[in-house]
């Protein structure tokens, strides 16, 4: 595969492709002429022909004077265009008493404007047909717009405004406070909504900002004020660390002329870059349950410390947690499902963020299987220590290689591709060697990756669930201590 | 109305394939706009036309119909499947069954040894899942383009030969994953319980859309190896299906493994008719109230309305967004933007094919009591079906239909879902040019006339309150 999907500006169009082919691709033959086919044998499923090419655009990238990059693809299909301004500051850059105000910040980009207010944003939209919101994540915060191209001068004008002069009304952010406040109560409805709360502040501590819920707390959003989210978008709403991905029915030239003319002057600013120290190591392998009385299931979330998104390992990781809990046929969903139905869904993921974000495994449990299923996650945790036999590894890797296109079907699914790029600054030319890449994961770099990152002597297990039923088979079950955590992961005596 | 899926992704609990997302046009200067003081806002939008979808569609001799659209934008292909069967069509001491067999479709079939039906699909990088709904049930998968004959074969065999390879052993495991399926989406979610609590208060007992698609504990318990074979044998044949392949393929090639894999199915028997309940309507205002385990109360209002793409369909769509979507809707604007009495509102006609509902869900804050909400809720109402709707409100939801439209044309997979819809609720495929002017044609004096036909009936309504609460129901003043 030699090409450049994400290429540099000036490479001609379509000059370098994506294809899709690789070492361990399925026999290619020819296609059959219809006329053998008509007396089909069941026996055997149909060969197929070689994976297709994945041809897109390139991207172009331009830079404006005041450091703000753009990254722009073409695509014609249908008239839209999707634009991501991401400014690399997320959850992780809130103040240390701070959990929230990332994501209340920018909550607060559509709620009013210097020239704009929070009723005439929203009518605005609605009007033009256009989705535009923003986000925090852990590591960014992004302003997404979705047009129609007939509407798109009057929506990149509303899409600049709130992104380059919110005014941070106090009475809008009162009730945007309360209003999360009030979504943090209701947090105590759901177990997997306990379970993904308590399971990063056991493995990250509540002194890591990974380890601090992105929504905040209801101590730390009880005390904010309003100065709080336009600080956080004073200090990393800057030109010169952020990127706008472009994706649509538009050219490069028209954009940088648009995009230049709302965003030229805005001013350039110090960058405030922000680090993540994360753990080594947990200590040895614990329970912790959260008493959610009558719950139907057990909420279940065993891991630890990841990898951070720059990893050397990032393609053997991919292919060992696609095959542990990463697709349908992965070893999770055909034992805890398939195989013993105490679940609806069991899955894992490498959470990776530009530091090591968590390893989680994950399930719904029906109650009365919770001891069984613990043994189950531990077994499957510690086989995928062991050699990875031929056949699940070339499987698997066909999977992750040739699914790929369907990453790139939307203008949306573009944009987030690239916004990952951006981020995580990746090369431009990431895709043209992600099939090849992967293609080279052998099996003892899966051995060696699930050695290193899922160690089961050393996880949390956070499992909510009705703690009278639940509890006597989970210490039956000697798998490891159990201790108890109320809601905010906090020991209860 | 309930959708309920195999697995996890690509699932729309609670909406339609079809639903709000259909989308209008529309062109024109608006006076409102200048009170804006704005001027980034043109005066009258440029038209932004829904582009029609290019289709072909045939009938194989064994009544399997088949729709075709191309799109190469992207190398991969959707195969979409919809069989016209649903839980509607479940009998009494049954509900749930639908689905259930929706799960053992892929547990192999006479030639796909168990689990292989995942395993091949995998290996050629394709992604696949299922869904029921009251009317219909989907099975899909997309794939790289040089898989479309793998997704052929599977569909084919699980179509033509799936009773050799069931057992009972397969059908007890995706029961209980199934009744797991049901403690994730119901039993073990707050508020869980109130759809299904609404169900049976609106329709009449064995009125099909009177139980849930995920069905109940005990009937799903009930369910036997023999069920499965007699639903099978009734409503799995080639001339309840329609199967649609949409993105990177050639016609012509596609027709050709089309007749290779589906062509040898034989044509079923005559389908049993399908249920024809009576116009539903509720006699009188119905006040119900449910404990849950809870932080705040919800109340829920539920009309009986009118079906999918009929008259009132469109304009019943469009109030519901006046009433709840985006902080200018009046119950949004009312409840949580003015008042902040509210955490949320939501709002929504879901006609489907049998009979329809609209329905308003609002949570009160902490320490407001559904009483004010439902006094609140009341005055709104009456405002809109007494005065109407203004100019700007209808532009507003007609423009932002429209363009949710080109959204929804973004993916093979959500394209050819959409062309199943279509060919199955009004009979061709070639309808999202005409789906979109439905909601071009409301006007509003529509909006105010279905407020005052269907919002003036009496209601279902159901208060869900935290446990020991049942007093705090909404009970009140009715008609």
């Amino acid at each position: 595969m030699n090409n450049a999907l994400l290429s540099r500006e000036g490479v001609k169009r379509g000059a370098m492709a994506l294809t899709l082919t690789s070492a361990v691709s399925l026999a290619a033959t020819l296609a059959i002429p219809s006329a053998l086919l008509a007396q089909v044998d069941r026996d055997k499923p149909p060969v197929l022909g070689p994976p297709p090419q994945l041809n897109l655009p390139p991207v172009a990238v331009r830079q404006l004077p005041n450091g703000l990059r753009l990254m722009v693809i073409e695509r014609h299909k249908l008239p839209v265009a999707d634009f991501v301004l991401l400014v690399p500051a997320g959850a992780t850059a809130n103040p240390a008493n701070g959990a929230g105000v990332a994501g209340l910040a920018a909550q607060m980009l559509t709620e009013g404007t210097t020239t704009r207010s929070a009723l005439q944003i929203a009518d605005q939209m609605a009007y033009l047909g256009v989705r535009l919101d923003a986000n925090s994540g852990w590591d960014a915060t992004t302003v997404a717009l979705s047009t129609p191209t007939a509407q798109l001068d009057s929506a990149l004008a509303l899409f600049a405004d709130v992104a380059l002069h919110p005014s941070f009304p106090a009475t809008e952010f009162a009730r945007n406070k309360q209003e999360r406040l009030t979504s943090l109560l209701q947090i105590k409805d759901r177990g997997p909504a306990i379970a993904d709360r308590v399971f990063p502040a056991i493995v990250y501590g509540t002194d890591n900002p990974y380890g601090r819920p992105a929504s905040g707390t209801e101590q730390s959003v009880g005390a904010m004020t309003v100065a709080d989210p336009a600080a956080f978008y004073k200090a990393h709403f800057i030109p010169n660390s952020a990127t706008m991905v472009v994706v649509g029915d538009v050219t490069p030239a028209e954009i940088e002329k648009k995009v230049g003319a709302l965003f030229g002057a805005w001013a350039k600013g110090t960058v405030n870059p922000v680090t993540v120290t994360t753990p080594a190591t947990l200590p040895p392998t614990a329970i912790y349950l959260v008493n959610k009385p009558d719950a139907a299931q057990s909420s279940f979330r065993l891991g630890g410390v990841g990898v951070q998104r720059a990893t050397p390992d990032y393609f053997p990781l991919q292919v060992m947690n696609t095959a542990l809990g990463g697709s349908f046929t992965s070893r999770l969903n055909q034992d805890l499902r398939e195989a013993k139905a105490y679940t609806y869904g069991a899955s894992s993921r490498f959470d990776m963020r530009k530091f090591a974000g968590p390893f989680t495994a994950r399930a719904e449990i029906v109650s009365a299987k919770s001891d069984s299923a613990l043994i189950d996650f531990m077994q499957q945790l510690r086989a995928i220590r062991d050699t990875m036999p031929t056949a699940e590894l070339m499987k698997t890797k066909r999977y992750v290689e040739l699914e790929l296109p369907s990453a790139f079907e939307t203008t949306g699914d573009i944009a987030q591709r690239l916004a990952d790029v951006a981020l995580y600054g990746l090369p431009l030319d990431y895709y043209n060697h992600f099939v090849d890449n992967i293609d080279a994961v052998t099996q003892r770099d899966v051995q060696r990756v699930a050695q290193k990152y899922i160690d089961p002597a050393h996880i949390a297990i956070v499992i909510v669930g009705d703690s009278k039923t639940i509890e006597a088979p989970l210490r039956a079950t000697n798998v490891a201590p159990v201790t108890t955590r109320d809601i905010q992961g906090t020991p209860v005596q | 109305m309930l959708m309920t899926s195999r697995t996890t992704s690509h699932t729309t609990f609670r909406t339609r394939p079809i639903s709000r997302t259909a989308r209008a046009i529309i062109t024109l200067a608006s006076p409102a706009l200048l009170a804006l003081g704005v001027s980034v806002v043109p005066l009258s939008l440029p038209a932004q036309s829904v582009p029609r979808i290019k289709v072909e569609k045939y009938t194989l001799p064994n009544g399997l119909e088949v729709i075709l659209h191309e799109d190469h934008t992207t190398p991969i292909v959707a195969v979409n499947t919809w069989y016209h069967v649903g839980s509607g069509d479940e009998k009494v001491g049954r509900t749930g069954f639908a689905h259930l067999f929706e799960h053992l479709m892929f547990m192999g079939s006479q030639h796909v040894p168990t689990g292989q039906f995942d395993q091949m699909l995998e290996a050629a990088g394709g992604n696949n899942n299922g869904s029921t709904t009251e009317d219909r049930t989907n099975y899909y998968e997309t794939l790289p383009s040089n898989a479309l004959p793998l997704a052929l074969y599977l569909d084919s065999d699980r179509m033509g030969y799936l009773l050799p390879a069931l057992d009972s052993a397969k059908v007890d495991i995706q029961r209980d994953v199934v009744k797991n399926e049901r403690r994730q989406r119901v039993d073990n979610v707050p508020y869980g319980r109130a759809e299904e609590t609404i169900l049976s208060a609106l329709y009449p007992n064995g009125h099909p859309y009177s139980w849930p698609v995920i069905g109940s504990m005990a009937d799903l318990s009930a369910a036997s190896l023999n069920d499965v074979k007699n639903f099978f044998r009734t409503y799995y044949a080639p001339n309840n299906a329609t199967l649609t392949i949409a993105g990177d393929f050639n016609s012509d090639s596609a027709k050709a493994l089309v007749e290779q894999y589906f062509g040898d199915i034989p044509r079923g028997p005559a389908l049993p008719p399908r249920p024809q309940p009576a116009v539903v309507t509720v006699p009188r205002d119905t006040f119900m109230v449910l404990q849950d385990k809870v932080q705040l109360p919800r109340v829920y209002y539920t009309w009986p309305t009118v079906k999918s793409f009929t008259k009132d369909d469109a304009p019943l769509t469009v109030l519901a967004s006046v009433l709840a979507d985006g902080k200018n809707s009046r119950l949004y604007k009312k409840l949580v933007y003015d008042l902040q009495v509210a955490q949320d509102v939501n709002a929504f006609q879901n006609g489907s094919r049998l009979a329809g509902v609209f329905q308003i869900l609002v949570t009160p804050r902490p320490g407001q009591s559904p009483a004010k909400i439902d006094s609140l809720v009341r005055t709104e109402l009456a405002n809109v079906e007494r005065d109407g709707i203004t100019a700007r409100e209808l532009a507003r939801v007609q423009n932002s239909t429209r363009s949710s439209f080109l959204a929804q044309l973004a993916s093979d997979y959500a394209t050819g879902d959409l062309l199943n819809a279509y060919n199955y609720f009004v009979g061709t495929p070639d309808y999202v040019q005409q789906d979109a002017a439905r909601y071009d044609a409301v006007t509003r004096a529509d909006v105010q006339r279905v407020a005052r036909t269907y919002l003036e009936k009496p209601k279902v309504v159901l208060t869900v309150v935290p446990e020991g609460k049942a007093s705090m129901m909404v009970a009140g003043v009715s008609k």
